[in-house]
């Protein structure tokens, strides 16, 4: 009988992912034993803690050298891999403050709409407090995609940032049909797009014999371009990706799901997700397939000007301020992707990579801070969505309505936003890759975004105040504190982008291990 | 000559320079932040901010007057913007003669117009928030003038977008200041778009936005890159400049309150496009073929202004038809090179005096006949308001160039240097001279002789001391301005190590063919609007007028045009966004809505139809990346 070698594990490259992990697990021990008045006290600092342990584990780990690939090559602990840990590591810990925030999950998810079971589940203040846990388990995942160095490791770590995602979003506490709606959506395109990743998988076994992203990439220098299984599993594997980050036309799911799920959860999926996604996406194409790279750059090209596109178009016409964000949300995946397709020689990677770092950064905060305020516009039926609704806001709720409209300048890339030291980065960058043709349709797209931005900016400041219009709640601390330090970060990160473009360019200079 | 090398400086009142955007951008920053606390005093802080951001560039170009010629440009570090990497830019500030020049002319018109303010504001509820974006305008144009790179530039030029964005549509309670405010944001996205590119492509090129390396490589680069370049800079400035094919927002502009249109419309933000192609000169010299066509746009608007300013009735607007005019001469002499630049930078602050003079002796005009904008209901003014007659006057004769007054000084030389290069150019640029001489004639005629037609409730008086000085002050600078810059050249050569200078410079000649020419035209441009306008009856309803009235009066049917070339692809766009959004996405929000009213059979038919036509698009969708990418690999 042949004896299992047991797997070689360098814990300490890990720690991160065991962190939050184990503080997941740990969480759902406690809502098994726990009683229910003490669950919400032990669970915000469990998962704080976490996070921010994870966080220190995670500079720890940038400070050791030289990165490789951990747990048998399996998992890549290597520059870009901490600094995205990092990057969503800040987004989970904000978006957390956020989803502590009382009122935005349904006392009892298992109550239909309008029955007694829910007005008793309200009357008794009950909460689901499986949130946190359920939050902890789709960061980990969400840790564990960008850094898989294999496909299988990939999916796993796809489904499990996923699943919990698909739960959340079904618990909206107010409007719940369109909640479970979105919660339904999700997960059933989801499982398509996953059948797509999993085939995409299984063709690219066929061709390679090995599902690690270094096998594929020496058997690409085997097989060359031409291979019909080959292109059809690297199609149909980027498909399960692209629908991760809602790229056109995988994009269907976005604004209905952005705008059905609880509104913290949303601000984590737009940000945290979107992150992990392109981390993932990166490593597939530039490490797995960056031989197959005259193949892919051609469909990318499209996919890219047919996302901005989407997204900046379909946005104008938009009357929900959330599916306004979510295809915003589509259209800046499309300008992610314009830095995807800038690859060239190594010093072309580093500047791309370095701008997509970047960039992934500025606007994961500028989302959350986003999605931060449009919990604070209410009223009787909880947040005011409509943009009418929001009419004459900045003369009901100055600072609020000027901090959106920060955000706002922000997503458009107005200079000294953040979002203005992204594009310019990823555009430089892709000019600097001769794909002149994208950076045109980039900018145009840019301008057409920024129409519907400072349309929103207008409509706060410009028209008069609906007479019943939406109250400003009153912000807990912890949401202060969320859009203060969202706004901070966006104005420093525009005026004084030096210590942020380093990090990222440190983190971009190993590249991705092989 | 060549321009002379960039040095690096940093002590002295040069090195702390960034001050004179400091002052005014802190003010806002107060203003804004501290809202109604400051409502009391707000609009002196503002003023006070803007003043001492004029005495430090002051005592910046008194010690800029101190250094050898040759050691005038200094470049001032701040900081690194950008260090990673290839995309290094580090951001600093350039004063040299021509970035000081722009300088004082914001400052100092900037500031007089701040204190004008003071007074055409006094009845606003948000005269706070008025001076708060005024000081937001002032630093964002230094920031743009004083830049020592295209990035920081590009900051700038948004930043004043920005600006005059907030301030037309300060009255965002009349529709029409809203609508405007929003033309003219999106008519400069057009132009932004343009610039940005050149940004891109200079970025491309030389691998820097520094103006220091840009400017001294620019010979080495092929002429057909420069070219590209100059056309897209170019795009850029029409849209700040209001030159054709992008001048469409000026006119409706005029929605904000006076002041503005005084500021931005007339000193300040529209030269930014001549600052960029000054500024760009080595870029130009290289590409003969760019130079030609910002000399066509030049001379095409400066027509085409001048037209639109004989047929409007509002007083703003006619002056704005005046400015989209001027700017056209200036654009015009920017394109002749070396020969021209030092005429244009000299036209563009005589302009920032004598326009700025009379926008706010239109305000005056105004602030007395209750906010009444139409020139066909004022006559007869100039025995109630004599001194903003005076001023408006003086302002007047200087824009239509009589002999010694600012404008006939710099217009000329225009003249004369277009004539040098190409008579085509030259005797447009006199044709527009004599055009000048009519509108701004009937203006002035309209407004200040012939019968009152006042309004019954109009009771017209005299402005306050604080708006009439600055009046004072500007009309000082319309009449000698010209002449202290362009008798003996002490301007261009002053200009000189910043611009370069043509072999042989061009003297200006009091006495010359085309400068008589040009003398009698205007006369007789000026006569025929008395006849029309002082000595016959002006009907208070404007008549139908003849064909090229309504043609001018359409300004050109410039909107016609943007509307059939821009809006209406831009509607169907829309529509059929709306369109497939009403079909595919808001289906499922309204069909939801519906369906809480009504049945769940309904609610789960309708929810399963449309996961399957997502997951249907996604299928598609994946057909078609494989497709694609067998495609490309079987290529």
């Amino acid at each position: 009988m042949n004896q299992i070698e047991p797997p070689v594990i360098e814990y300490a490259q890990v720690a991160p992912l065991l962190v939050v992990f184990g503080a997941a697990v740990l969480g759902v021990v406690v809502e098994a034993f726990a009683p229910r008045y003490l669950r919400k006290a032990i669970h915000m600092p469990l998962t704080l803690l976490s996070l921010a342990g994870a966080f220190v584990l995670t500079v720890w780990q940038a400070t050791q050298s030289p990165h490789n690939a951990a747990a048998m090559g399996a998992i890549a602990v290597d520059g870009p891999t901490l600094f995205v840990w990092g990057t969503i590591l800040v987004l989970a810990v904000v978006s957390v403050l956020l989803i502590s925030d009382e009122d935005h999950f349904v006392g009892q998810a298992s109550a239909l709409p309008g029955s007694a079971e829910e007005e008793e589940s309200i009357t008794a203040r009950a909460a689901h407090t499986e949130v946190y846990p359920l939050v902890l388990f789709a960061v980990g995942g969400m840790l564990l995609f960008p850094a898989s160095n294999d496909l299988l490791i990939m999916f796993v770590a796809l489904e499990v940032m996923s699943l919990p995602l698909y739960l959340l979003c079904g618990l909206a506490r107010r409007r719940r049909l369109l909640s479970q709606e979105a919660a339904m959506k999700y997960f059933l395109l989801g499982a398509f797009s996953s059948a797509f990743f999993l085939f995409g998988t299984a063709l690219l076994y066929g061709v390679a014999g090995t599902v690690e992203f270094r096998g594929i990439a020496e058997a690409l220098t085997r097989v060359g371009g031409m291979d019909t299984l080959l292109l059809a599993g690297t199609a149909t594997l980027g498909v399960g990706l692209l629908f991760k980050i809602g790229a056109a036309p995988f994009q269907a799911w976005k604004p209905d799901v952005y705008q059905g799920a609880p509104t913290p959860v949303t601000a984590l999926m737009a940000s945290g997700t979107l992150v992990a996604a392109f981390g993932g996406l990166l490593r597939v194409f530039w490490v797995a397939l960056g031989g197959l790279e005259w193949d892919w750059k051609p469909v990318l090209w499209g996919v890219a000007i047919l996302t901005m596109l989407v997204g900046a178009i379909l946005a104008i016409t938009q009357t929900d301020i959330k599916r306004m964000l979510a295809y915003s949300s589509i259209a800046h995946a499309g300008f992610l992707l314009v830095g995807v397709v800038a690859v060239g020689d190594a010093e072309q990677n580093r500047e791309a990579l370095t701008g997509l770092l970047f960039y992934l950064v500025a606007y994961g905060i500028a989302t959350v801070g986003a999605f931060a305020v449009v919990t604070l516009v209410r009223d009787a039926g909880g947040e005011a969505n409509h943009l009418s609704r929001w009419a004459g806001l900045g003369k009901r709720a100055p600072l609020l309505a000027g901090v959106f409209a920060l955000f706002l300048l922000a997503f458009a890339g107005i200079p000294l936003t953040s979002g203005f030291l992204g594009k310019y980065a990823i555009f430089a960058a892709a000019g600097g890759a001769d794909a002149w043709p994208l950076v045109i349709v980039a900018v145009i797209a840019s301008a057409v975004a920024a129409f519907f931005y400072v349309r929103v900016i207008v409509l706060m400041f410009f028209s008069d105040p609906a007479a019943d219009g939406p109250t400003i709640a009153v912000p807990t601390v912890s949401t202060s504190i969320v859009v203060a330090l969202a706004a901070a970060a966006t104005v420093v990160l525009g005026v004084i982008p030096e210590p942020v473009l380093n990090l990222a360019s440190i983190a971009a200079e190993s590249l991705f291990v092989r | 000559m060549q321009p002379a090398e960039i040095i690096t400086e940093t002590g002295g009142v040069i090195g702390a320079s960034w001050l004179m955007i400091a002052l005014p951008a802190v003010g806002a920053a107060i203003l804004l932040l501290f809202g109604r606390l400051t409502d009391r005093w707000g609009h002196l802080l503002g003023t006070a901010m803007s003043l001492a951001s004029f005495a430090v560039a002051v005592l910046a170009f008194v010690e800029l007057l101190g250094f050898d010629e040759a050691e005038r440009r200094r470049q001032v570090m701040l900081y690194d913007f950008l260090p990673a990497g290839s995309f290094h830019v580090e951001m600093g500030l350039l004063i040299d003669p021509l970035s000081i020049s722009f300088a004082l002319l914001i400052t100092g018109v900037g500031s007089l117009i701040h204190i004008y303010s003071i007074g055409y504001m006094a009845h606003d509820e948000k005269r706070r928030k008025f001076f708060a974006y005024l000081n937001l305008f002032v630093a964002a144009m230094l920031v743009l003038v004083l830049a020592d790179n295209y990035l920081g530039l590009y900051i700038g030029w948004e930043g004043v977008g920005l600006a005059s964005y907030l301030l037309i549509g300060f009255w965002q309670h009349k529709p029409s200041a809203a609508t405007a405010a929003k033309k003219a944001f999106v008519v400069n996205r057009v132009g932004d778009f343009g610039l940005a590119l050149g940004i891109f492509t200079i970025f491309t090129t030389f691998g820097t936005v520094a103006y220091k390396d840009v400017l001294a490589n620019a010979g080495a680069a092929e002429q057909v890159t420069l070219t590209v370049i100059g056309l897209l800079l170019l795009l850029g400035a029409c849209g700040k400049s209001a030159q054709l094919p992008l001048q469409s927002w000026l006119l409706d502009a005029m929605e904000g309150p006076t002041p503005v249109s005084a500021l931005i419309h007339a000193a300040t933000m529209v030269t930014a496009g001549v600052y960029l192609i000054t500024r760009s000169g080595a870029i130009y010299e290289g590409a003969p073929t760019a130079q030609l066509v910002v000399t066509i746009v030049g001379a095409a608007t400066l027509i085409a202004g001048a037209i639109i300013g004989c047929a409007k009735d509002d007083i703003k607007k006619a002056l704005a038809g005046s400015t989209m005019s001027q700017i056209g001469y200036m654009v015009l002499a920017a394109g002749l090179g070396p020969i021209g630049y030092a005429f244009a930078i000299a036209h563009l602050i005589a302009h920032g005096f004598f326009k700025a003079a009379m926008f706010l002796g239109a305000g005056s005009v105004m602030h007395a006949m209750n906010d009444e904008v139409d020139m066909r209901r004022y006559g007869g003014l100039r025995t109630v308001m004599p001194i903003t007659f005076a001023t408006f006057g003086l302002g007047y004769l200087a824009i239509i160039g009589i002999p010694p007054l600012s404008g006939w000084f710099t217009k000329d030389s225009i003249i004369e240097a277009a004539m040098h290069v190409s008579p085509v150019l030259g005797w447009v640029a006199v044709i527009g001279a004599g055009i000048t001489g009519f509108y701004m004639s009937r203006v002035m005629f309209m407004t200040f002789f012939g019968e009152k037609r006042w309004a019954s409730d109009a009771h017209p008086h005299e402005s306050p001391k604080v708006m009439t000085w600055p009046l004072i002050l500007l009309s000082v600078g319309s009449v000698l301005g010209g002449g202290l810059l362009i008798a003996g050249g002490t301007f261009a050569e002053f200009l000189r190590p910043a611009v370069g200078a043509p072999e042989e410079p061009l003297a200006f000649h009091p006495v010359s063919v085309p400068g008589i020419v040009t003398i009698v035209l205007v006369l007789a441009g000026a006569a025929y609007a008395w006849t029309k306008y002082a000595k016959s009856p002006v009907p208070e309803v404007a008549p139908r007028g003849s064909f090229l009235t309504t043609f001018a009066r359409r300004d050109l049917y410039g909107d016609a045009l943007n509307e059939s070339l821009f809006m209406r692809p831009g509607q169907w766009l829309t529509r059929l966004a709306v369109f497939f959004d009403n079909r595919g996405v808001d289906g499922i929000v309204n069909g939801l809505a519906a369906a809480i009213g009504g049945t769940s059979g309904r609610l789960r038919r309708i929810q399963t139809g449309f996961v399957r036509s997502y997951a249907l698009s996604v299928f598609l969708g994946a057909a078609a990346v494989v497709g694609a990418l067998l495609a490309v690999g079987s290529f």
